[in-house]
């Protein structure tokens, strides 16, 4: 038996699933591999090949709904959608250069399983906020569609949500589809300088709360550099000045604050969504918890690089400190703490995903069975 | 509806006494008389007093109400104001009926995250009332939102006119606090934007009480927008204005609402509310923008200009507040409209793809005259949803039996287009039976194994959303024997 298979159509995915649930065998499900870095190594289980699963099927601009197999690639599908002015509100990305893979490899049905959003989902959502519907074989070899191909529907369970984000551990994704939306004529970045975490989460939340109409916020501290705050304010030019000057009422000091030019700009959000300002000599985790919380939490670190994305909501630290004490710290904020990145021993040690209450593992566990009763997506990553 | 189980109505008295022994004082009713207005709930065409109504103030009771439930065989169903038009908390003869009404408070309003976390008995606008003074307001806004409850938006995934630009109720909620139907109780999601391990409380909201009972609730909010512009917009053929709305759409244009009227709808809201429409529109558009003023002003001039190109014989855009609430004010009344115009009114709910509109619309007139029932065409354009509203006199004999044939013969076709049959109001018990023109066996069956994975007793608003479940036993028989059924080499249907 060799240790990689891809199926090519439904009919042999289920084949293949229902057979491991017979067997008790183990199974991985892989896209284009761009995030074999996230989690334990699952040593049993043979990989699962899905990029078989291409194309896009369904796409039509008016509709603003774009329905494709899960295989193909997300750069793909951007560039596809950026040609009738579209785009993927939930601002997706490809972790390869964040995990030191090549990058070009991610595939929509990868960014759909992890739930992958970058800056833009402060405004825009999360993938979990854009799939409509999908097509999936269970772990043990059922093919079935949840959802629809449109944009308003409460028909059944959003089984949906429950599949974003659940990184292979229900079912095998064999088709998306995904709501897009249309690409804003006009952008502004404005960068503040020199602003101190708590002024700086003052600043993203208060510039939210306003009716400048933000669309991502994050803050890089002081490094080689000052600090700066970044907010991007998106739509058509007749506005984007107006927005400017009430945005530029609430920052403390007008003076320190410039707008990036596009190439600037462009380059500021993919250091932010790349989390390429920080060191890689240490593993990188990506906390999520309440913004007014925020500025407290950095402040504690010890020996941590970090930089805040989503207004604060979103933290990535790189850090060598006790990976028990840092999710107790996130919990203690009330939020949560994932091991992105780490050498293979740590990864084996710690669970890349923030541990459930024993209440809601219990819950879990039980929706697993519902989707994969012989576990055989329960191959030891998560 | 599951067939009342004589021994469970037998030990009546007894549940009382045990519910009474949970919640004191008369917040367990068992007076036939006060059980009636229970009986139904928005979509009055089903009635059923439930065996009894309980009415707890606290989590801790909710979870020793299901608790004993769950140990005691005794059936669920959770009710929030009563609001839902596809029959969500229709009672159960042998059923208990737990009324959050109780849960009334408003717990938290949090300005930094933007956020407001309150009773699941709340109203969907007591929301916004208290945050409206700083300047924010909840997005969801479904027509009964005076009325209708946050916890009752979360079990329906309840949307409403805005929702095209600042989504549905799942794109709106933070966290619940959870009861299960065994009586434990959970946090799914919280003030973060998103929770850790799978997306439970995705699944959560819009699960029709089918679930869980939800306690408490934690929903972002946004600021008001700083300049609201509405537009009428009349043309002579349905196409026409089915085009401009796909071109407002393909032009890079969301707008935070945009409803369409068909010409009886246009003619019995202004005979209703003189809201000024023109009588003489085939179709009427109302478009509203929001956002900042110098975005908005541009916008109307590019939706009057897609307009024009669009053969449209009239453009109007509101010169003042006063105005704009006068172009609602037609819309907003369109169901109470049905109701002068006919005796009885059936409202319907089905997505179609926006491209297949003018088409489905003049099947759905066809399907009129063949039953001889009247029809008015209200629908939020922006994202397909149509709300036909299907009249007709319940005291004729047989006139509710077509209305709700040609309901299904409207839902059905809405599925044959490639849409769904229920865009916002939910399965409930109305639709429930339709499940299966829009979902396959297998489809089904997965839903049923969520159903089973939160609830194997099925105890907890059975009879809604999920056609032909008997017990969980039989759907777990089947994956239990996955890949080892007889025969694997026949084909299965």
């Amino acid at each position: 038996m060799s240790d990689r298979i891809q199926p090519t159509s439904t009919g042999e995915l289920a084949e293949l699933l229902a057979a491991a649930t017979r067997d008790k065998a183990s199974l991985a499900l892989r896209g284009g591999g761009s995030k074999d870095r996230i989690g334990a190594k699952a040593a049993d289980a043979r990989v699962v090949d899905m990029r078989a699963f291409a194309g896009v099927s369904d796409y039509d601009p008016p509709e603003l709904v774009l329905t494709t197999g899960a295989g193909t690639l997300l750069s793909d599908i951007e560039s596809l959608v950026a040609a009738e002015g579209q785009m993927l509100a939930f601002d997706p990305f490809d972790h390869g250069r964040l995990l030191g893979v090549e990058p070009g490899r991610a595939t929509i049905g990868g960014v759909v399983a992890a739930g992958v959003a970058g800056p833009r989902r402060l405004s825009g959502g999360s993938a979990r906020d854009h799939l409509l519907g999908f097509e999936a074989v269970s772990g043990d070899g059922r093919t079935f569609r949840a959802g629809a191909k449109v944009v308003k529907n409460v028909t059944g369970f959003d089984l949906s949500k429950l599949v974003a984000g659940s990184w292979g551990r229900l079912v095998a994704l064999t088709e998306v589809t995904l709501k897009v939306v249309p690409r804003p004529e006009a952008s502004l970045t404005l960068c503040v300088r020199g602003l101190e975490p708590t002024a700086a989460v003052r600043l993203m939340t208060g510039a939210l709360g306003s009716t400048a109409a933000i669309a991502a916020a994050a803050h890089v501290p002081a490094g080689d550099g000052p600090a700066s705050t970044l907010l991007r304010i998106d739509g058509i030019d007749a506005s984007i000045a107006s927005r400017r000057k009430a945005l530029l009422s609430i920052v403390p000091a007008p003076a320190l604050a410039d707008a990036l030019d596009d190439s600037a700009a462009a380059t500021a959000w993919n250091d932010v969504r790349d989390v390429s300002v920080l060191p890689t000599d240490r593993p990188l985790w990506r906390v999520l918890l309440p913004a007014a919380q925020a500025p407290a939490f950095v402040a504690a670190l010890d020996d941590s690089a970090w930089l805040m994305d989503w207004a604060g909501g979103l933290l990535w630290v790189a850090t060598a400190a006790d990976a028990h004490a840092l999710r107790v710290a996130a919990q203690e904020a009330g939020g949560h703490a994932m091991l992105v990145r780490a050498d293979a021993a740590l990864r084996a040690g710690v669970p890349a995903l923030h541990p459930p209450s024993p209440a809601v593992a219990a819950l879990e566990a039980r929706v697993r069975q519902a989707f994969d009763p012989g576990n055989v997506f329960a191959n030891g990553r998560f | 509806m599951p067939t009342p189980d004589p021994a469970v109505l037998a030990r009546r008295a007894e549940i009382a006494a045990a519910l009474r022994e949970i919640v004191p004082g008369e917040a367990v009713i068992d007076q036939d008389a006060e059980l009636l207005p229970f009986e139904s709930d928005g979509l009055t065409a089903y009635r059923q007093p439930p065996m009894l109504v309980v009415l707890p103030e606290t989590t801790a009771q909710v979870a020793a109400i299901l608790r004993w439930c769950h140990d005691n065989g005794v059936r669920v169903v959770p009710r929030g104001a009563g609001t839902s038009l596809s029959g969500g908390a229709l009672p159960l003869a042998d059923g208990v009926l737990l009324g959050l009404s109780r849960f009334n408070r408003i717990l938290d309003i949090d300005y930094v995250d933007r956020l407001v976390v309150a009773q699941p008995g709340v109203t969907n606008l007591a929301i916004t009332h208290a945050v409206e003074t700083e300047g924010f307001y909840y997005a969801p806004d479904p027509s009964s939102q005076i009325a209708c409850t946050i916890g009752g938006n979360v079990a329906e995934n309840a949307g409403g006119v805005h929702c095209l630009k600042y989504g549905v109720t799942s794109n709106n909620v933070l966290g619940v606090e959870f009861v299960t139907p065994q009586g434990d109780v959970v946090r799914l999601g919280g003030r973060t934007l998103e929770a850790a391990g799978l997306d439970l409380l995705g699944l959560v909201v819009g699960s029709e009480g089918l679930l869980g009972i939800v306690t408490e609730v934690t929903v972002r909010i946004l600021p008001k927008p700083e300049s609201v512009s509405a537009m009428l917009v009349g043309f002579g053929t349905l196409e026409d204005a089915g085009r401009c709305v796909a071109d407002i759409i393909a032009s890079g244009i969301i707008p935070a609402g945009m409803e369409m009227m068909d010409r009886p709808a246009v003619h019995a809201a202004e005979a209703f509310v003189g809201a000024g429409y023109p009588l003489d529109a085939e179709a009427l558009l109302i478009v509203e923008l929001d956002g900042p003023r110098a975005e908005c002003e541009a916008l109307v001039e590019r939706v009057a200009s897609i307009a024009t190109t669009n053969a449209a014989f009239l453009v109007r855009v509101a010169a003042n507040d006063a105005e704009r609430n006068a172009f609602w004010a037609g819309r907003k009344a369109a169901f109470p409209a049905a109701g002068r115009v006919s005796p009885d009114y059936y409202c319907m709910d089905g997505t179609i793809p926006r491209r297949r509109l003018p088409d489905v619309l003049a099947r759905i007139r066809q399907l009129s005259d063949e039953y001889g029932l009247g029809v008015i065409n209200v629908f939020h354009a922006g994202d397909g949803n149509l709300h036909p509203l299907i009249l007709y006199d319940a005291n004729e004999p047989g006139q509710l039996e077509r209305a709700e044939k040609f309901g299904e013969d409207i839902l059905t076709l809405c599925v044959e287009v490639g849409g769904v049959l229920t865009g916002e109001h939910g399965v409930g018990v109305e639709k429930r039976d339709l499940m299966p023109t829009m979902f396959s066996e297998a489809d089904l069956a997965q839903q049923k194994r969520v159903k089973c994975a939160f609830d194997p007793k099925l105890l907890l608003n059975p009879g809604k959303m999920i056609p032909e479940l008997h017990r969980c036993a039989e759907v777990g028989r089947m994956h239990v024997h996955a890949g080892e059924l007889p025969f694997p080499e026949l084909p299965r249907f």
